[in-house]
């Protein structure tokens, strides 16, 4: 039984490892702000969510699993706004590039007001 | 004071004493009580914006939302991380405006937290007003794609509010077409 969870454990860790790396490329890679937001936030929070699951697996203590609990609420809860606040003010900055954007209704939106 | 508000009141304070006592590791009357003080002095010192909450948590709708949710995380994550290594080819992307068909704080901040977290789409700007979301979505590459995501956008808050909606949201969402 202990040997079926340390495998799955592993599996989760390799995963979520391949996930993070996979956002750290994206970041280098992706040609805007708002692009690399995309990366920042959003693989790793799922590559973080594997890892702690992982980590559970491997720890398998109540004190642990709470305080990993707690971290994976918590960067659920704040990515998004970070995310968000990044993103708004960058792009009020003028820092999306329009030539990759196929339609900004935003800007349409903000022409109106 | 209202009844609504104590309640919001007192389901904080709860929910601050889970997280001291999750933090303490341990389930011991001081880590309790130690936590519901601490809680209280809390919410007087930093008291919390109003919230109109009139709906009521309908597991099954919860269900529905919450595995539709992982599913599109893991699938949109893959989406990402693929784009990642496509080595000579540069993504594109688009701002749509998403207005909502329930646009009340609640409703409103629960589906931007729900985009925000599956990979592929961003919140840059919400029109508290008009209840209109701006979203920056990654890989869009014709107009078609926009339009699919809006409607996708719409799904979406029709499974938040089937899920945590008030009796009317609930009616609004099934009379108007998305």
């Amino acid at each position: 039984m202990n040997g079926v969870l340390d495998v799955i454990a592993g599996a989760c860790l390799v995963v979520g490892a391949l996930l993070s790396l996979s956002a750290g490329v994206a970041l280098m890679r992706f040609p805007d702000l708002l692009s690399r937001m995309h990366a920042a936030t959003k693989p790793q929070v799922l590559g973080l969510l594997l890892v702690l699951i992982g980590c559970a697996l491997r720890l398998r203590e109540a004190v642990d699993i709470t305080t990993l609990l707690l971290v994976a609420v918590f960067q659920m809860a704040t990515a998004p706004v970070a995310a968000h606040m990044i993103g708004r003010a960058g792009y009020r900055a003028g820092l999306a590039r329009e030539d990759l954007l196929v339609s900004d209704e935003l800007r349409d939106a903000d022409d109106k007001r | 004071m209202s009844g609504g508000r104590w309640r919001d009141r007192c389901v904080a304070a709860l929910g601050l004493t889970v997280i001291w006592v999750l933090l303490w590791g341990s389930f011991t009357p001081l880590t309790v009580v130690g936590g519901l003080v601490v809680a209280v002095i809390t919410l007087i010192v930093f008291p919390l914006p109003p919230v109109t909450y009139a709906g009521r948590i309908h597991p099954l709708g919860l269900l529905r939302f919450v595995t539709r949710f992982l599913r599109d995380m893991v699938m949109a994550s893959a989406q990402v991380a693929s784009l990642a290594f496509r080595f000579g080819h540069v993504p594109r992307s688009a701002v749509i405006a998403v207005p909502l068909r329930c646009p009340s704080d609640l409703g409103l901040t629960l589906t931007a937290e729900a985009l925000s977290l599956v990979p592929g789409s961003l919140i840059v700007d919400a029109d508290r007003k008009r209840g209109v979301l701006y979203v920056h979505v990654l890989g869009v590459e014709s107009p078609d794609d926009a339009e699919k995501f809006r409607q996708d956008v719409l799904d979406l808050e029709s499974r938040i509010i089937q899920a945590f909606g008030s009796p009317a949201e609930r009616r609004v969402i099934k009379e108007v077409p998305a």
